[in-house]
């Protein structure tokens, strides 16, 4: 525990900083990943590893979703300059490469273990963007491993360009007093009460896998509210990380063990399919781990504690024949008319937690702008939600997201009007050109998918093909 | 002045069904494949989303994904005493372009020829005597059997998923499917689709008669599917757009369906889209291609080099190409001899309205490959003895979605405008049903394609021009046949039929079938042919050409099945002979 006094005088430095701060702190999210594109997803390490020690590595970096953060789309992997949007501004990820001047060439094995451990570079502090409030709890020999790992890709002299983020969040010297708040440091200790697989599943979750750092809601520093683990999170841009408690109607108490391992091994089950930010992790994590440890994993989040389950509002008749009306009329040729779905392409909306989180982001952000399941060696079609923000109305998609909440046995808050018009806002899916510079009507339905404009032919093949094949997430 | 690119193990011509069917297999054979793809890169989610893909409007009648005529077209006759004009809006047929080809916009109609179809000239010789066959009938045996085919076929009806009922397994006959199609060594994939009301009258009014009605195989899915390669399809929802639209549910068969998520993702394989090929280049002995020369959509020419190329354009421009680049003899109609361009046909189609008062058929219920056929009267599957005519093809309803534009069958005697012919359409839009025909076309001497004297496209290179008519064996198979489709339209008790023969000479404006063949024929002997029986140049032992101009005469069945195979035939060669040994693969 910390000296109250020592955390009521950080909280009023933060608090000035705050204060400063034009952004929005509604949403608090640290991982919006900007405009991103991961490199394809194919199995093995890339590239290849043959040396032992150096494997051991590419497993660590497997296990941390490493890769997704560290490589902007078409980049060189681990080159870093990925922007990372946060309610405090945007952040840059850094090269890891073994490049002297851009990279980490000149670390040592121990500046290496600090900086998960502790979040300290050998020039200076972390931003938790990049997640050491979990890495430190991997051990000094998986560490050294990573190291070896990173030392052994080739260097990049990619240069990521520099944060942008306001005063006063632009002084690393702050995180002095986040980490004095919130950094709870130091190495996995096994439960000696609970079996091995157990043991190993918590370190992979609370540790390298830093599963929290989006499924658990955050307080206004960007710090896990460990009250409420697990519970969900707001993680920008309108995705909401769902609970991932046994609750049997948020969370993953409805999923039977073989399905919670199709989902992390291949991307899809009979109720979802991972897309976005999820996408990336199942795509490079999850569905490279052993099956053993995948099943770890499943048997941690089954015994711990579920969400408290709440007794939602019930909605308005008429809001619900309104939505049917939109869902037999927009939904039911993929979901079909009971809602069932199709294994692995269309998700079963039945008993969906998805659909039934007490904040309906993600179902309001879908059905405005669609999403794209990422692509995985199992399951290699890239199956699509198309986008709705030129065709339904705010009311409209208020009263179908409403109707597929508390269908079929559902039941979830009804969705307001004003929710959809204000998410329709901040995606930029109330204009008819996005702000990427992509129109959005009839023509160029999906601004998610929608492929690069190029006419240069000796550069639109692959990079276009690949866009839309592969695409955003 | 074309720019030199690095060279590529294997450079494939035209990004459809046999473009990513020949990358998918040398990029598994360890090969670099580079395809280059006229149009634009096309996806599901971005090109034909469900939101959208329904629109009849912007697709079937302002021809959203096929060929633009003003870029490049072809200049068509009826006869060598005419002089071609270019077709300028399109109508009897509609070649697609952009990743994915006529793939994305075809009806999912799944069909093996009959074995009969693929030894035609010998069948008929043996059957009937060489005297059946007309002089100027210069029909010939494909060079492959059905039974090097089978494998082949069976390989695409599972990558696609194909919906049917096997009718012949391993020779046994199999109640509810075609009983005259070649054996098959396992069933289809999927189970049939399931009838709407109007098919199920035919199959039961032609059982009736004594015929042998059996589903429609079907690339637009039953149920679920997940092919060899992991990719998945979803179910049909049979919302009846299919034909010229590209299907928003992941539930048509097209590369984008079956191959594209896998082969987009591998190392070894690069698409380069709005690049049109304008030449193949030879060195200086002839025998061997050394590159294509393209042209991208900012007008810079290109060079790429490769050891190895396929032609997998549209059958049509895949002559054209032959031509332009001066592979191959050209075919000359006055002396018979010469090859490329020969054998060009098409098909022949009819068909049969049938009007109820009491019963109502939903007819907007449908699926491009829905419906019910009898091939009793395809291809030698009745005695042709006496009735002056060979080959036939499949009859039955073939419920595609009766769209409102499209779709507003009269009566007899209906004004052909104003308040009673709006009259007529509400009255029998619900109650009427069609009988189609699909025939062949035996190939002739006269029917060929060359390029044009007068007319060029917007590279100034000339355009491909197209002699062709029906003969008399086509007008008395049409005949006979849809008078057999007439028999089933009265035997299922409508108030009337009405019988539309389409007598006369090809007409280029209404929508026939876009199933152009011939002219890059395969066969055994190089005089009488362009590629051998593995789909290579006679003259140019490293230049492949897939699709249907590969066909030496069309049989009554939709051809993609067979284009498929074809390619799966060739490739085999490929990887097992060719590439140990590269030459030529048949030695005269």
């Amino acid at each position: 525990m910390r000296a109250p006094l020592q955390r009521a005088l950080v909280t009023g430095l933060l608090s000035l900083g705050i204060l400063v701060a034009t952004l929005s702190l509604v949403a608090i999210g640290l991982s919006g990943i900007a405009n991103g594109q991961p490199p394809s997803a194919t199995s093995g390490p890339y590239p290849p590893v043959k040396d032992p020690d150096v494997a051991k590595g590419y497993y660590v970096a497997v296990q941390g979703d490493c890769v997704g953060c560290h490589t902007v789309p078409g980049g060189l992997p681990f080159a870093g300059g990925r922007p990372l949007v946060t309610p405090f501004g945007t952040i840059y990820s850094a090269n890891v490469t073994p490049d002297k001047d851009a990279g980490i060439g000149r670390w040592s094995a121990d500046d290496f273990y600090r900086a998960l451990h502790e979040g300290k570079a050998p020039d200076g502090h972390l931003y938790p963007a990049f997640p050491y409030n979990y890495y430190t709890r991997i051990g000094r020999a998986d560490s050294d491993a990573l190291f070896a790992y990173l030392r052994s890709l080739p260097p990049s002299p990619n240069r990521s360009p520099r944060n942008d983020l306001p005063f006063p969040f632009n002084v690393r010297a702050l995180m002095m007093g986040w980490n004095l708040l919130f950094l709870d440091k130091g190495e996995y200790k096994p439960d000696p009460a609970k079996s091995a697989a157990w043991n190993r599943g918590a370190y992979l979750v609370e540790g390298p896998g830093h599963c929290a750092a989006c499924h658990t809601p955050k307080n206004l520093f960007g710090a896990p509210r460990t009250s409420r683990d697990y519970h969900g999170g707001d993680i920008g841009n309108g995705w909401y990380a769902p609970d991932i408690t046994p609750n049997k109607r948020t969370g993953i108490g409805g999923w039977s063990d073989e399905e919670l391992f199709q989902y992390l091994k291949t991307g899809r089950n009979v109720h979802a399919n991972a897309a976005a930010d999820m996408g990336e992790v199942v795509a490079y994590s999850t569905s490279r781990m052993t099956d053993d440890d995948v099943r770890a994993i499943i048997a941690y989040l089954r015994d711990r504690p579920a969400r408290a389950d709440d007794s939602p509002k019930k909605p308005d008749p008429a809001v619900m024949k309104a939505g049917e009306a939109v869902y037999v009329d927009t939904c039911a040729a993929c979901h079909r008319m009971d809602g069932a779905g199709s294994m692995a392409m269309f998700p079963r909306l039945p008993g969906n937690p998805n659909l039934q989180q007490p904040n309906p982001g993600t179902l309001i952000r879908v059905l405005l702008v669609g999403s794209r399941s990422l692509p995985t060696d199992a399951r290699p079609t890239p199956a699509t939600m198309p986008a709705f923000n030129w065709k339904l109305r705010d009311e409209q998609i208020a009263a179908v997201a409403t109707y597929v909440r508390n269908s079929w046995g559902n039941a979830a808050a009804p969705v307001d009007v004003d929710t959809v018009t204000k998410m329709r806002k901040a995606l930029g899916a109330d204009r008819r050109t996005l702000p990427d510079g992509y129109p959005t009507d009839m023509h160029h339905p999906n601004p998610e998918t929608v492929s690069s404009p190029h006419t240069d032919s000796r550069q639109n093949g692959t990079d276009q093909a690949g866009t839309a094949a592969l695409g955003q997430p | 002045m074309s720019e030199k690119l690095p060279s590529v193990d294997v450079l494939v011509v035209g990004f459809g069904w046999t473009g990513a069917i020949v990358a998918q297999e040398l990029t598994d054979a360890g090969l670099n494949v580079l395809a280059l793809e006229r149009g634009r890169w096309r996806d599901t989610p971005t090109d034909f989303a469900p939101t959208f893909a329904q629109d009849e409007l912007r697709y079937m009648w302002r021809h959203a994904l096929f060929e633009n005529l003003a870029h490049n077209t072809l200049t068509i006759r009826n006869n060598i005493s005419q002089t071609a004009l270019p077709m300028r809006v399109m109508g009897s047929f509609l070649p697609g372009t952009g990743v994915g080809g006529s793939g994305v916009h075809w009806n999912g109609q799944t069909w093996r020829f009959l074995p009969s179809d693929l030894e035609v000239r010998s069948h008929v010789t043996r059957r009937y005597g060489a005297r059946a066959i007309p002089a100027d009938m210069t029909i010939q045996d494909f060079g492959v059997t059905y039974d090097d085919l089978e494998p082949h076929y069976d390989r695409f009806e599972y990558l696609c998923g194909t919906s049917g009922t096997a009718g012949n397994l391993n020779g046994q006959i199999q109640a509810g499917g075609n009983p005259f199609e070649g054996a098959r060594k396992r069933g289809y994939p999927t189970p049939a689709m399931r009838q709407a009301y109007a098919p199920t009258l035919f199959a039961e009014a032609a059982a009736k008669l004594g015929y042998h009605p059996f589903p429609q195989p079907s690339s637009n899915l039953s149920e679920a599917y997940t092919n060899p390669l992991g990719v998945q399809l979803g179910p049909c929802t049979y919302c009846g757009f299919c034909e010229k639209f590209g299907c928003g549910n992941y539930s048509k068969a097209s590369a984008q369906t079956t191959i594209l998520p896998v082969l987009m993702r591998k190392p070894n394989f690069t698409l380069r889209t709005e690049a049109e090929a304008l030449t193949i280049n030879r060195d200086s002995t002839g025998k061997r291609a050394v590159s294509v020369t393209y042209v991208d959509a900012q007008g810079r020419e290109f060079e790429q080099p490769a050891d190895l190329i396929f032609l997998g354009t549209y059958a049509l421009n895949n002559v054209r190409l032959l031509l332009l680049s001066g592979i191959g003899t050209p075919y000359d109609p006055r002396t018979g001899e010469g090859v490329v361009g020969r054998n060009y046909a098409y098909q022949r189609t009819s068909f049969v309205n049938a009007f109820f008062d009491d019963k109502i058929l939903n007819p907007f219920i449908g699926a491009g490959a829905h419906g019910m056929h009898i091939d009793d009267f395809n291809g030698d599957n009745f005695d042709h003895g006496g009735l002056g005519f060979l080959g036939g093809g499949y009859l039955g309803v073939l419920q595609t979605g009766a769209r409102p534009i499209e779709t507003h069958p009269v009566p007899e005697g209906t004004p052909t405008w104003g308040g009673a012919w709006k009259k007529a359409v509400a009255a029998n839009y619900l109650k009427t049903t069609t009988i189609s025909t699909h025939g062949g076309v035996m190939s002739h001497r006269g029917n060929y394609l060359d390029l044009d004297p007068t007319y060029r496209d917007v590279y100034g290179r000339p355009l491909l021009r197209m002699t062709f008519d029906y003969t008399d064996n086509e007008q008395k198979m049409a005949h006979y046949i849809t008078d057999r489709a007439a028999d089933v339209a009265r035997a299922m008790g409508p108030r009337e039929i009405k019988v539309v023969y389409r007598d006369g000479s090809w007409d280029v404006v209404p929508y026939q079938t876009t199933h152009n063949t011939g002219g890059a024929i395969m066969g055994a002997d190089p005089k009488t042919s362009v590629v051998n029986r593995y789909l290579q140049s006679w003259d140019v032992s490293n230049l492949f050409v897939m699709g249907a101009s590969a066909f030496p005469q069309n049989p009554g069945y939709n051809p993609t099945g067979t284009v498929a195979a074809l390619a799966y035939w060739s490739l085999k060669a490929v990887r097992e002979q060719y590439l140990k040994s590269p030459g030529p693969l048949v030695h005269t």
